[in-house]
């Protein structure tokens, strides 16, 4: 039962570009894949070490300015930029998780909001660098042997593939050894140090990895919208990301990908509905809303609701 | 210093103190403020551990309730600024009582997701309501600045350094000498104890959450009309709010004020000394400065908070 509806889910996904005609829908379907890598990043920290991130937006923009600058002042292909993002972000992560992550709690989040804060104003003064407030238009889109991947649902597979890494990438992570002492330091620091676990080390293993996939996500976004500039660090993106995390069900795999889906084809089922500045109004009472009868998200409810 | 550069050293030296002189006033009348929003949220996050994502939105409501106040209810600029502070408590309780005492006991992650979602939809209510065109906030005061020896300072900024000043000497008072202050200090130490001492948390928190947010809406009617009443507005007051905290270290009464003077001047020496582009990174880099080296804060004696 449970594996012919897994199949069936794989079935719709792979033929998702050949019954989904509509353009808009599959660009809607396409952000909620780089968003559901966004969300499984931020998850690692939030959810599986217990570390809430406010600055994830910093290492998505990190990834999408990385892989642009490559892409048309060096004129590396996506292939290599997107590698190239992830570890920029990632060194990133190492560097935020090494300063903060002595500190850790209120501390950790208020280190990341600054961080994210003075990125993105390097990202609007560094005129040289970034062109500032004007963005870099014309990031390439990227090609598979000679073929041009511009058209939506040949990113969609790209996306898809993307997806399917990610979340088998933290799949083995939280199932592996540094998994377990990600939970063991978020359940209980001393008892896990006490075991031989180092905290300040996993926890910044835990932020590479977490800042490196959302660099990721940041150059699968460069390239399919083709356009980079400092809204990329808009802190609305991180606030979306915990969203998606805690609205989900942070601390299982399930949970921010089924966030990142139902609140990014949300806001646009809304858009439709009501003009926008109605719409975040609706957001944000429907997260208070989601806080007070869904605390714990909604995997981990429906899990404890089908039991 | 032998790195100074030629144009610099062509200038006379009293004009350059005059400079220096000129951008501790303007950081003292930024500070007065950002004071106010620390008080506010250290008290909110020592005695509630809540961290409160919709503060600078308290801000922005004591900028548009000056605004409605003097445009539409028509009333002389002094009543419209207390007028403003106390919206921001009645709100701030209200948002207290309605959002977060359903919420007490559980984790600060649920309690600060709920503040975002506050955040949130208070903004995108004042966009609904106001539009998005910043509006201007009319005073009294001439335009012409008074000048203190070689310090020139509008009358206006003089004003709200001293309306904050006195805010802030009237929080101290009210929490150093009051009862209410007194049970809040027990709160703050050790719930518990208090509770069985016959304090009644729930009154203490409303009232800490009301206080906190009608000095974050001081902040906003001083700075009003100083800058511009704008639905984003908030945004940036939050972050300010933070850094102030932390600074002074979380909890830290005295140190949030301190900060919050020492973040005005910081910024107004970073924007006129290094790029005024990076005005805004001066909290920033303070924040990540201070928790590489002092991370319970500038003035912390001891860890107020585990």
């Amino acid at each position: 039962m449970k594996r012919a509806a897994g199949a069936l889910g794989a079935v719709a996904l792979l033929t998702l570009p050949l019954w989904l005609a509509n353009a808009y829908h599959l660009h809607v379907t396409i952000m909620a894949g780089i968003f559901t890598i966004l969300a499984l990043s931020l998850n690692l920290l939030l959810g599986y070490t217990g570390q809430l991130s406010l600055g994830h937006a910093a290492f998505f923009g990190i990834g999408a300015y990385t892989s642009a600058l490559l892409a048309l002042k060096l004129g590396w292909p996506f292939w290599l930029g997107l590698p190239g993002a992830a570890a920029l972000a990632g060194l990133a992560g190492w560097a935020i998780g090494r300063l903060a992550l002595k500190v850790r709690g209120a501390y950790f989040v208020l280190v990341t909001i600054s961080f994210a804060g003075v990125i993105s104003l390097v990202s609007v003064n560094w005129m040289e660098l970034t062109n500032g407030p004007l963005g870099l238009p014309g990031v390439p889109a990227p090609e598979l042997a000679g073929v041009s991947l511009r058209t939506k649902p040949a990113y969609y597979y790209l996306v898809l593939a993307a997806v399917a890494g990610s979340y088998l990438l933290c799949h083995r992570l939280v199932h592996s050894r540094l998994g377990r002492a990600f939970l063991a330091l978020r359940e209980n620091e001393s008892l896990a140090e006490s075991v031989g676990v180092d905290p300040t080390r996993t926890l910044v293993l835990a932020a590479v990895v977490s800042a490196a996939l959302a660099g990721v996500a940041g150059s699968l976004y460069a390239h399919y919208v083709r356009f980079v500039s400092p809204e990329v660090f808009l802190f609305s993106y991180t606030v979306t990301m915990v969203i998606m995390v805690v609205a989900g069900g942070k601390g299982t795999l399930a949970g921010p990908v089924v966030g990142a889906v139902l609140f990014t084809a949300l806001p646009e089922a809304l858009r439709e509905a009501m003009a926008w500045q109605w719409q975040m109004l609706a957001y944000g009472v429907l997260l208070v809303l989601l806080v007070f009868f869904l605390p714990r998200g909604i995997v981990p409810t429906l899990t404890a609701w089908r039991r | 210093m032998g790195g100074v550069g030629e144009e610099r050293r062509s200038l006379p030296p009293t004009l350059i103190l005059d400079a220096l002189l000129q951008h501790l006033v303007n950081g003292l009348v930024l500070g007065g403020t950002y004071a106010l929003l620390g008080i506010g949220l250290t008290l909110i996050f020592g005695l509630m551990n809540l961290v409160n994502f919709a503060h600078g939105e308290f801000y922005t409501l004591g900028a548009y309730a000056t605004f409605a106040a003097l445009a539409l209810g028509g009333l002389n600029f002094f009543v419209a600024i207390a007028a403003a502070i106390a919206v921001g408590a009645v709100v701030g309780a209200l948002c207290e009582r309605v959002l977060l005492r359903p919420l007490r006991g559980e984790s600060i992650d649920t309690t600060m997701l709920v503040m975002i979602g506050l955040w949130i939809a208070l903004q995108n209510g004042e966009l609904l309501v106001w539009g998005g065109v910043a509006k201007s906030i009319p005073h009294p005061f001439p335009t012409a600045p008074l000048t203190l020896g070689p310090v020139g300072i509008a009358p206006l900024r003089v004003f709200v350094v001293a309306t904050a000043l006195v805010l802030i000497v009237t929080a101290w008072l009210l929490i150093q000498r009051t009862r209410l202050g007194r049970a809040m200090r027990a709160t703050f130490q050790d719930r518990e104890t208090a509770a069985l001492m016959g304090v009644r948390i729930g009154r203490i928190h409303t009232a800490t959450f009301a206080f906190g947010s009608a000095l974050a809406a001081a902040a906003g009617a001083l700075l009003g009309p100083i800058f511009l009443a704008y639905p984003s507005m908030g945004d940036l007051a939050s972050l300010k709010a933070f850094s102030v905290v932390i600074l002074g270290g979380l909890g830290n009464l005295a140190g949030a004020t301190l900060g919050g003077l020492l973040l005005g001047i910081a910024e107004e020496l970073g924007a006129g000394y290094v790029s005024s582009g990076y005005r805004d990174a001066v909290g920033f880099v303070i924040i990540i400065l201070v928790l590489l080296f002092r991370p319970s804060g500038l003035f912390a004696r001891t860890e107020r908070i585990g």
